[in-house]
């Protein structure tokens, strides 16, 4: 989808609740993410990059529909217009000393 | 729409490039195919801020950011790209591993570099979470490592705030002249951008886009693999890499291990969108246990892959074209990009501008392939 990332989405405006944590794996606020998205970070996958939010050890099982729906509120878009973010491997955190046993001694 | 300079490519160097420009007051549009800024190899790298092991070519533009611009980045951006500078040891526990690092350690020296051979007890001095197999390393002061994520971010950040025009979503198919010089840069969706000049930063999708302008740089795709793991205490702060090439990465601010995999089956990825394959994580972890052995309970959370534009002789393009003026390339980073990132950024803007570059850059011109 064409964005053009000059459009204009209004000041930031400071809410009381902006100290709220929102990933609690990475302690990310609301207030951190809607100054992201003031700072161009229009997408999940870009708020992940700058913040973390949803890189930490639950991967975002817990707070990616809540980032999603703080993020879209501040674009003025709805939530499912922006799009998932991507899974990756492995679907649970592995000690490395188990992950490392894939081959046959 | 116009603007002064079209950057094609929203990644690392297109946003330096962008952020360059728009310090000077010169109007930029950056376009982006993906919806994402920063897709490609920018946020897919293992962070290296590397001069040992590099190509003698390549190392005056990785000095000259280490000394001008990565100690003062983040203040520069408004980001905080995490960038330390406390060295990089490349390990060996061989005698053939030996070999290999003495041969790098004597490149690196005959071109200037601060960089020495030392024996595993001085490695263990450094890194006391070194294993006792560890014989030999290289050992290179003035190197470090940051964070490409927040590096590519506040580069686009900055640039923005700066007044650089980005889009993205919009794939672009052609490069069209008008009387002899590049000046419009058509998109899919059949949208036409206008520039004096075009910048073409796009990764390995630059060789479809130059060559609608005439010119075919030989690069392949080439998958890298990384994984991270839960955050630990802080260990070191040194970037690491292998003899063998096994692995290669560091301890971030966030307390989580970042490490690039080399599973050899790399050249051989399966085309498309990049997946992490089934092996290579695995194959990685043998590797990072061998060598800090304390690491084997540490949890893997996270594994992702990308694509790097591979050139064929291992180094960027970095290139005005004489036969169709007003095009500048900047592609075939190889997977070494990011740590030259910021001076590429600084070279395009002047190679924009007209100016005389900071630093000589005829070793990356695109017609040297010719035997």
């Amino acid at each position: 989808m064409i964005l053009d990332r000059n459009k204009d989405i209004g000041e930031f405006i400071p809410a009381p609740d902006d100290d709220m944590i929102v990933c609690r794996c990475e302690e990310i606020t609301k207030g951190e993410i809607r100054k992201a998205v003031h700072d161009g970070m229009f997408t999940l996958t870009e708020i992940r990059r700058y913040l973390r939010t949803g890189m930490g050890l639950c991967q975002g099982q817990t707070c990616t529909k809540l980032v999603k729906s703080i993020v879209a509120r501040e674009l003025g878009c709805r939530p499912n217009e922006l799009g998932g973010a991507t899974g990756r491997a492995p679907m649970r955190p592995i000690e490395m000393k188990v992950m490392a046993k894939d081959k046959e001694e | 729409m116009n603007a002064d300079v079209i950057i094609i490519g929203g990644g690392i160097i297109g946003c330096a490039a962008a952020y360059n420009l728009a310090k000077e007051n010169v109007s930029v549009i950056v376009i982006e195919a993906s919806n994402n800024i920063g897709n490609g190899g920018s946020t897919r790298n293992g962070g290296g801020v590397r001069q040992s092991g590099r190509d003698p070519r390549e190392l005056p533009l990785v000095m000259y950011a280490i000394k001008n611009i990565w100690p003062n980045l983040s203040d520069m951006l408004d980001t905080d790209v995490e960038y330390h500078q406390q060295g990089n040891l490349r390990l060996g526990r061989t005698e053939k591993h030996k070999q290999i690092l003495t041969e790098l350690t004597n490149r690196g020296v005959a071109n200037g570099l601060d960089v020495r051979m030392i024996d595993g007890d001085e490695a263990r001095q450094i890194n006391p979470y070194l294993s006792d197999a560890v014989t030999c390393a290289s050992w290179c002061e003035t190197d470090g490592h940051a964070n490409p994520l927040t590096a590519t971010m506040g580069y686009y950040k900055m640039a923005r705030r700066l007044g650089a025009h980005f889009i993205s979503g919009e794939k672009v198919v052609e490069i069209k002249k008008v009387k002899g010089k590049a000046r419009k840069v058509v998109t899919e969706a059949g949208n036409v951008y206008e520039g004096d000049k075009i910048i073409v930063a796009a990764g390995y999708e630059s060789r479809f886009i130059a060559s609608t302008a005439g010119v075919d740089i030989p690069m392949t795709p080439v998958l890298l693999e990384t994984l991270v793991t839960e955050a630990v205490k802080p260990m070191f702060w040194q970037m690491l890499g292998t003899a063998d090439a096994d692995f290669y990465g560091h301890q971030t601010n966030h307390g989580s291990f970042v490490f690039g995999l080399n599973s050899g089956l790399e050249p051989f990825a399966k085309p498309g969108k990049p997946l992490s394959s089934s092996i290579a994580a695995s194959a990685a972890c043998r590797g990072i246990m061998q060598y800090f052995p304390t690491l084997e309970t540490i949890k893997v959370v996270r594994t992702w892959a990308g694509w790097m534009d591979s050139c064929a002789d291992h180094v960027p393009v970095i290139s005005t074209v004489d036969e169709c003026p007003g095009l500048i390339l900047a592609c075939g980073f190889t997977g070494h990009g990011f740590g030259i990132s910021p001076s590429v950024g600084l070279l395009l803007s002047e190679m924009a501008m007209e100016k005389k570059t900071t630093l000589d850059i005829s070793a990356f011109r695109y017609n040297r392939f010719t035997k």
